[in-house]
């Protein structure tokens, strides 16, 4: 029978291919352990994990806490275990709840409760006792005075205030009107959810509620002029009497005011609808587009609640009249509040936006801290100079323009007013979305509150009385 | 009470499957027979008070007689093939038996946990797989008769292949299986070793380039078919297979090189032209992205995997029936779910070890026809290995292969154990031509 010589390196290479395959081995296994140690907190703290719910058979759930250590959320025994809420339904929509599926805090920080870090010795005198252990607590981010300050400026009005610390992206207060009372949820749910309830209490309006921005959005078109003319900006001049007219449309100011001459300084001071339908003709709808996408329009937004993407429709090659609306905040654009609050604190911080984040740390029950979040920058949306220019801007509309209801020698103000048109013959939304101090920046407050008229009025007391109650006046 | 029971047991058996593990690796320090003897006693010390703890707590939590049953048989079942093996065949190597064991043990473990009707019908087809595989080693002298017809198995397998693509049933959009009075069969697990006879055969007899072109013509036509029936796994297990085995009969560079280049354009192409390998892809790089549908199997491993932790839950303690079919691809992610990431590192270690002991009797075959079949076979054991644990945590594309011996399955199991009987037979060939030689010139 016919047979070959035998390959002399067989060995050699056999031993070649057996070391290959023993290192993807040693990859995968290095694999194995890194997620084991380090992705696996993130990935099984996901609603979809079932598992989590087993743990409650064993742990009490633990506290959910303000930044200072009021209780927002625990776990009493009273015929059963009951989650109770003491401030009632100030914090429902932010802290959420954890019947009825898990919202919120509840749902953000459901596997921190439901693991406790007792000391191992009690933690199995309990086992053989048949005791629960206590979940470990979670600290959140949240201030009870600003949240308290911005649910009674908002009243009984449809709204949401959303108050963020620029340098950090900690979340100080998200305040959603009109609430709901998650101590007596199981009660109210089949009313919340029944078809003929319009009042969508369940929705925070904060994170999930989608506006047109009206003049706020101003500031968006505002930096992409700015951005396409770095120098000459400041030439820009228009007269305003009341309603710009350009072929066949008209655009009128908020309640047919007249301006005047204005240079862009003033025009964005003012809220003039005409000057900026003039200014967007001038823009490149193309970096337009693409300033939106940078300012994460139509994009995930860095941030773990449950929240709605903002969208803006304009493409190259837009129409005049979607031109002149769109420049304005009308048209097809909508955002979120937190989104608006998101653009604003990156412009109160040099352009960097940091990363919104609710939960600082993890506390076992017996006050020991098991982890710590730190703040993270999430990316430039402008550049320092850019947002410098635009602080000026802001500045000048609480000095000069519609924005005097929070102009006060206590603390320096900047922010933007809108007063977005939704529909014909119905009040506007009202918005205002600032910073203060406008010199170095420790806070920053979007106001929307809806159907209620301009944002100068209505929405710019609201932020008023947080500001007031962060400075301490 | 039964909790802190559970809690104990959970770091008693990963201390156990441990002390297994770094014996398996001690075995090689040892030269002597002894040594190695004493080793293997320690390991089978080991195995047996891991099966008795484990099943000890399957019964507590489930207080069902027939557990304690089913128990007593998988003993009855380890001493006597450990045993019996040993008595007919004294020349085998005692480690891949107890590895065999060890890795039947915590895939019975598991299963019974999971469901048991399923673990008892998994212990019934071991047993008979064990039987009809007891002779391989017997008559491994006639697989020399095999190597003259390379064509008899190239062209069988391939038609085989060819058969289940065309009429074979749909199981998770993959065409795998035959189905024939009320069985159902995996004719590509059976195929695999088929072919890497085949490969071996042909090279045996020439390595000239006429022989590897048509070689790799026939191999080519095996991954496509495997490609079109979209099962993925295979293809690529049969790729690695046949691309390391040319490289073994003929060391040259070239063919490695150009073959892996080959086969990083094919698997772009095959990207290109079937949705399928994309939606696979696409479920590997954001499982999250779609997690109620194409992502679901694969994130609800990750939650099994990482609520588990090194430690695990503890048997019954955690939700692997959440995870689709997790008794057969997924059987990874339950054990270490419940068992622990360690002691899933732990059954991962012992497949390196079965896979080193395979390359051990590669080097040591003289004939270059047995060197071929040892060395292909331990190829496609690690590299199924590797594509089911690597698909199930993730670090791969999921390709839906066997975790082998581990797994539920019926042809699973019994071509693994043909796979483990013709590598037991090469040894023991080897190690009694060697006593020959001694005591002919003793």
């Amino acid at each position: 029978m016919k047979k070959a010589m035998p390959n002399p390196g067989a060995n050699r290479s056999i031993l070649i291919v057996t070391y290959l395959m023993v290192g993807l081995f040693v990859c995968m296994m290095g694999y194995f352990g890194y997620f084991l140690q380090v992705q696996k907190d993130n990935v099984i703290n996901n609603s979809y994990n079932s598992r989590l719910d087993r743990f409650s058979d064993r742990i009490v759930r633990g506290q959910i806490l303000s930044r200072d250590g009021h209780v927002l959320a625990e776990t009493r025994e009273e015929e059963g275990e009951v989650r109770a809420y003491p401030y009632g339904s100030l914090f429902a929509h932010v802290v959420g709840y954890s019947s009825n599926g898990k919202t919120g805090l509840e749902s953000l920080g459901n596997f921190y409760l439901l693991t406790s870090h007792m000391n191992l010795v009690e933690q199995t005198v309990n086992e053989l006792a048949g005791v629960k252990n206590i979940g470990d607590n979670v600290i959140t981010t949240l201030d009870v005075n600003l949240q308290k300050a911005a649910g009674e400026a908002l009243g009984d009005r449809r709204g949401a205030v959303v108050v963020l610390e620029p340098d950090t992206g900690k979340i100080l207060a998200l305040v959603s009107h009109p609430g709901f009372d998650p101590n007596t949820l199981g009660a109210d749910w089949n009313w919340l959810i029944s078809e003929e309830n319009t009042e969508a209490q369940l929705l925070n309006r904060g994170t999930q509620g989608v506006y047109p921005p009206g003049s706020t959005f101003k500031i968006v078109t505002m930096l992409e002029y700015v951005r396409e003319h770095p120098d000459t900006w400041q030439d820009f001049t228009f007269d305003c009497d009341g309603v710009y007219e350009q072929g066949e449309y008209k655009i009128s100011c908020y309640h047919g005011n007249v301006h005047g001459h204005q240079t862009l300084e003033q025009a964005f001071a003012n809220s003039c609808n005409g000057a900026f339908a003039a200014l967007g003709q001038e823009i490149d709808l193309g970096k337009m587009r693409n300033l939106t996408e940078q300012l994460l329009f139509n994009r995930d937004l860095p941030l773990a609640l449950a929240y709605s993407k903002s969208s803006f429709k304009m493409e190259e090659g837009a129409d005049l009249w979607e031109i002149l609306q769109t420049s304005i905040g009308q048209g097809g654009t909508q955002m979120t509040p937190i989104h608006n609050a998101m653009i604003t604190a990156a412009i109160a911080n040099g352009g960097v936006l940091m990363k919104p984040y609710l939960i600082e740390r993890v506390e076992s029950a017996a006050g020991e801290e098991i982890k710590r979040f730190l703040p993270e920058a999430s990316g430039n949306l402008m550049t320092a100079r850019e947002a410098e220019v635009l602080a000026g801007l802001m500045r000048q509309v609480v000095t000069e323009g519609t924005g005097s209801a929070v102009r006060t020698d206590d603390y320096p103000v900047a922010g933007k007013t809108g007063s977005a048109e939704f529909e014909t013959d119905r009040e506007t939304h009202a918005w205002f979305t600032g910073f203060a101090p406008a010199d170095n920046p420790k806070i920053v407050v979007t106001v929307v509150v809806e159907e209620a008229g301009s944002g100068g009025q209505v929405a710019a007391p609201v932020a008023r009385r947080v500001f007031d109650t962060f400075f301490g006046s | 009470m039964i909790n802190v029971m559970i809690e104990v047991s959970k770091y008693l058996l990963i201390l156990l499957m441990a002390v297994y593990t770094l014996l398996n690796f001690s075995y090689f320090r040892f030269r002597d027979e002894w040594g190695q003897i004493r080793v293997c006693r320690k390991q089978n010390a080991a195995m047996f008070l891991l099966h008795f703890v484990a099943y000890l707590i399957l019964y507590l939590k489930s207080g069902e007689e027939r557990i304690v049953l089913f128990y007593l048989a998988q003993v009855v079942f380890f001493a006597a093939y450990i045993g019996l093996y040993q008595l007919f065949y004294p020349n085998l190597t005692r480690i891949l038996v107890n590895n065999m064991c060890m890795l039947l043990c915590v895939g019975w473990i598991m299963l019974t946990r999971l469901s048991f009707e399923k673990a008892v019908r998994q212990f019934l087809i071991v047993c008979v797989a064990a039987l009809i595989t007891w002779i391989i080693p017997f008559i491994i002298d006639r697989i020399w008769q095999l190597s003259r017809i390379p064509w008899v198995y190239g062209l069988l397998g391939l038609a085989l292949l060819i058969v289940v693509w065309m009429v074979g049933s749909n199981s998770y959009g993959a065409q795998l299986s035959l189905s024939m009075g009320g069985f159902s069969f995996q004719p590509s697990e059976f195929v695999k070793i088929s072919f890497v006879f085949f490969v071996a055969a042909v090279f045996y007899h020439s390595t000239d380039l006429f022989s590897v072109g048509v070689a790799t013509a026939v191999a080519a036509a095996h991954v496509l078919v495997l490609v079109l029936s979209r099962d993925l796994g295979s293809a690529l297990l049969f790729f690695v297979t046949y691309l390391t085995m040319l490289f073994v009969a003929t060391s040259n560079w070239f063919y490695l090189l150009t073959g892996i280049a080959g086969g990083g354009a094919a698997s772009v192409l095959a990207y290109q032209l079937f949705a399928h390998v994309r939606t696979r892809v696409a479920a590997w790089r954001n499982p999250w992205a779609d997690i109620d549908n194409r992502g679901y199997q694969v994130t609800q491993s990750l939650f099994a995997i990482g609520t588990g932790g090194w430690f695990g839950m503890g048997l019954y303690q955690g939700m692997p029936y959440k995870i689709p079919v997790v008794e057969k691809d997924f059987v990874f992610a339950a054990i270490s779910e419940e068992l622990g990431g360690i002691f899933a590192l732990c059954v991962l270690l012992i497949c390196v070890g079965c896979f080193l002991q395979f390359m051990m009797v590669a080097i040591r075959m003289q004939a270059i026809f047995y060197k071929l079949i040892a060395f292909g076979l331990g190829i496609e054991y690690l590299v199924q290995v590797f594509l089911t644990v690597g698909g199930v945590i993730k670090f791969i594309p999921s390709t839906g292969v066997t975790l082998p011996l581990v797994s539920y399955g019926g042809s699973s199991i019994l071509s693994t154990f043909l796979v483990f009987g013709v590598i037991q037979g090469l040894y023991i060939l080897k190690k009694n031509d060697e006593e020959d030689y001694e005591e002919s010139n003793a």
